[in-house]
């Protein structure tokens, strides 16, 4: 009986951890998805901008952002 | 054991060059045995790919399923990425995963900056994957759904995928620099010089039959007409809330966009039933290229911020959407393929376009398989965002995988339907007839019935007057595409929706195409211009952007005209002339590839870059001399000229077609001329003649590796 309540026990500390690995995993691939998606739409790019000359989101900022992008975006390829 | 393992792991792991770990003692006692799981996983997997691709190559007079495409292609790429990546990787490449990549060393928040493998694969597959691989495998369906699957697995698992890869690479370690920079320092000046020609001829080539797609697909379709044009307001809109209103929330606007591309898609259905008003979105062809000319000149002039990048926002926003949409539905659907694994048209005889299979076949699908403008990416943005070598396989091998994958899935939508209703969307009225009745019947003859009554019923079904004639490729691909949605999304209720959602979804890649292409354009021309005239080499000063913009759009602008008023479709003779310009730009590629690694003292693996460079001068090459000098005047420029002359025809189709030919043959010219510099600079490095140097920035180690350890 005691053995049985053990491993009883065992089995539910591991489904429980196998549960949780993969409820991490499926954080780490929607946070590795959001990444992707906030770096192709520029948002990254934004951020750093920000974090690199201390300054908060503005309009302003925004737009001083968007003349220093502007050059680059302009002479990206988008393939065919 | 394990722990002599990980010892000889890390000394391996510090060491970079093969001689030092040559001298390392190896004891074959501490190898573990070899897996036998995986091994087994990769045979079944190898075993499946086989059955799969036998069931597809070998299957006559009977029709298949999807899926069998599914399963080839998938397997194919598996094993592709798996084994011939990784021997790429190791032997060819030695990629080093201690060297800093330029990301690191050059890191400065804005171009340089270390970026997540899957983060740099997403922007790097949304940069590569256009409206080709959709617009290609369509066209080439009509030789049966067979040569164009087979080109797309094995062009892209040994030519198109080993091209983004090695040039990627390549540039990774050159400080991110771009093709043509490559070319003129590995093969010489001429090099340089002819890369860059055949980017802006490229260019100007795609950009033209790019928007004749679109006015194939949007001629007499008050819908489709009303829906691409209320995206111009939705972008500009999108500009503005940016900017003003949510500075920096991207995707937040991205989405509002594309509810707002939605209300335009249905709003559009109301359009086309009420008759006052769709008179005011029924287009004529030639007015639809007139339009999109203005179109593309304004969107080259104005603020990259109000119109380029907005419309570029919501394209990715759809573009990635719709493929995993696209994706779902097949395998959920897993639908049957109408089209027969080879038609009567592998003769040359097709009317979606002329000319055999090889070499028209693999110049006809590009993107999906092997697209020399994917180089300009792989030196573009993507090696700036490389955080360690060893990622560039997953990034330029991997993403062309998943390009060709698109492909695969456009061939599907091809061959889902009925060959007839296939070749009535995509044939021109000049070959099968003005009338639904001719045509029809036409096609009926050809072995593909098909019924004047079946196409009226499908285009009511699509909201269309009319599905006939509807050449270029986006059209069939949308009623595909539909099929697919509607059997397995919404019903037959929802038929119309799913096709002008699809015609929506190529027009606005192809217009977010044209934007960026115009503006890239318009700065090589500037830049250019610069060295003979200072001023124009200013790229914010309002008369130079005005003159260069309008050079640009002139050039396309004519080749969009032309193949407006080609009585044969245009299509028919302008997608050939862009894949050959393409491809063209794929050998200047791997011709830098095969000479560094040539110089590189990799000599013996060089068939890998090699191989395809030789096929592609193949297919090119003979493309070429057939679009000049064949006899048929379905496919020789000069012939059609002759035959035109002769008849007393139209003196500026005359003109047409022999610049056609002339641009065909000096891109050809220009391309022997970089190929005879790269052979004579790798034959003087073989013979020891010359002294093998590539440009390569200095060994710097990794920071990255020494915090991780």
């Amino acid at each position: 009986m005691k053995n049985a309540t053990a491993t009883t026990r065992l089995g539910k500390t591991g489904a429980g951890s196998a549960r949780e690995r993969c409820a991490q995993a499926f954080r780490q691939v929607l946070s590795l998805m959001l990444a992707t998606v906030r770096e192709i739409f520029d948002e990254s790019a934004y951020q750093r901008f920000l974090a690199q000359r201390q300054l908060g989101s503005s309009r302003a900022t925004y737009a001083l952002f968007l003349r220093e992008q502007e050059t680059r975006r302009a002479r990206q390829p988008k393939c065919c | 054991m394990l722990a002599a393992c990980d010892s000889r792991a890390d000394v391996s792991r510090q060491l970079r060059s093969r001689a030092e770990l040559a001298t390392i003692p190896v004891f074959t006692q501490t190898i573990p045995m070899p897996k036998l799981l995986p091994m087994l996983t990769w045979l079944l997997i190898a075993l499946t790919g086989a059955l799969a691709v036998a069931t597809i190559a070998i299957h006559r007079g009977e029709q298949i399923n999807a899926m069998w495409l599914v399963v080839a292609a998938v397997c194919t790429y598996a094993i592709g990425y798996r084994f011939y990546s990784k021997f790429i990787s190791a032997k060819v490449l030695a990629l080093d995963g201690q060297r800093a990549t330029p990301s690191e060393r050059l890191e400065n928040g804005r171009d340089f900056v270390p970026t997540h493998k899957w983060v740099v694969f997403g922007h790097h597959f949304a940069a590569i994957a256009g409206p080709g691989p959709l617009v290609g495998p369509v066209l080439a369906a009509q030789f049966g759904y067979l040569p164009g699957t087979l080109w797309i697995l094995a062009g892209a698992v040994f030519g198109g995928c080993v091209q983004d890869f090695v040039i990627l690479l390549f540039s990774i370690r050159r400080d991110g620099k771009s093709l043509t920079e490559m070319a003129r320092e590995e093969i010489g000046p001429l090099g340089g010089l002819v890369a860059y020609l055949a980017v802006i001829s490229i260019i100007v080539i795609l950009l033209g039959v790019c928007a004749l797609v679109v006015v194939n697909a949007l001629k007499s379709s008050p819908w489709g007409t009303f829906t691409i044009t209320m995206t111009i307001p939705i972008a500009l809109l999108m500009g503005i809330y940016l900017r003003r209103l949510r500075p920096g929330k991207v995707f937040e606007t991205s989405a509002l966009g594309f509810v707002l591309v939605m209300l335009a898609i249905w709003g559009g259905q109301w359009i086309s039933q009420t008759p006052s008003v769709a008179r005011w979105f029924t287009l004529s062809a030639s007015t639809l290229a007139m339009v999109i000319i203005l179109y593309g000149f304004a969107a080259s002039a104005l603020p990259v911020w109000l119109l380029l990048a907005p419309r570029d926002y919501l394209s990715t926003f759809v573009k990635l959407g719709t493929i995993g949409l696209l994706a779902g539905g097949i395998i959920v659907l897993h639908p049957t393929l109408h089209m027969p694994a080879l038609t009567r048209f592998v003769d040359g005889t097709g009317p979606v376009f002329a000319g055999n299979v090889f070499p028209f076949a693999f110049i006809t699908i590009a993107c999906g398989a092997i697209s020399g403008f994917h180089s300009l990416i792989a030196s573009g943005t993507t090696p700036k965002l490389i955080r360690n070598e060893k990622e560039a396989r997953l990034v330029g091998y991997g993403a062309m995988l998943a390009e060709s994958m698109v492909a695969i899935m456009a061939t599907i939508a091809a061959c889902v339907l009925q060959p007839g209703i296939y070749f009535a969307i995509n044939s021109p009225a000049g070959i099968v007839g003005q009338s639904p009745e001719a045509a029809a019947n036409t096609i009926s003859n050809w072995g593909f019935p098909v019924h004047a009554v079946d196409m009226q019923t499908l285009a009511r079904a699509v909201g269309e007057q009319t599905l006939y004639n509807r050449t270029g490729g986006a059209p069939a691909f949308a009623v595909g595409m539909a099929h697919i949605f509607s059997s397995s999304l919404g019903g037959q209720a929802l038929m119309a929706i799913w096709y002008h959602f699809a015609i929506m979804f190529e027009a606005l890649f192809i217009l977010t195409v044209l934007d960026a292409g115009t503006r890239v354009g318009r700065f090589m021309v500037q830049d250019a211009l610069g060295h003979v005239c200072r001023p124009m080499g200013r790229t914010s000063w309002y008369p130079s952007i005005l003159a260069t913009s309008a050079l640009i759009v002139g050039a396309w602008g004519y080749f969009l005209w032309q193949g407006v008023k080609d009585p044969l479709g245009g299509i028919n003779s302008l997608w050939p002339l862009f894949g050959i310009a393409n491809q063209l730009l794929a050998i200047v590629a791997l011709c830098v590839a095969t000479t560094i690694v040539i110089k590189m003292g990799r000599s013996r693996y060089a068939a890998v870059t090699l191989a395809p460079l030789v096929w592609l001068v193949a297919v090119t090459f003979t493309a070429s001399w057939h679009k000049i000098f064949d006899a048929d005047v379905r496919i020789g420029f000069l012939a059609h000229a002759r035959q035109l002359a002769a008849s007393h025809g139209n003196a500026r189709l005359i003109f047409n077609d022999r610049l056609d030919a002339a641009v065909t043959g000096i891109l050809v010219c220009m391309i022997a001329l970089i190929l005879l510099e790269s052979a004579i600079g790798s034959l003087q490095v073989l013979s020891g003649r010359k002294q093998a140097r590539v440009k390569e920035s200095p060994f710097v180690a990794t920071q990255f590796a020494v915090q991780q350890k």
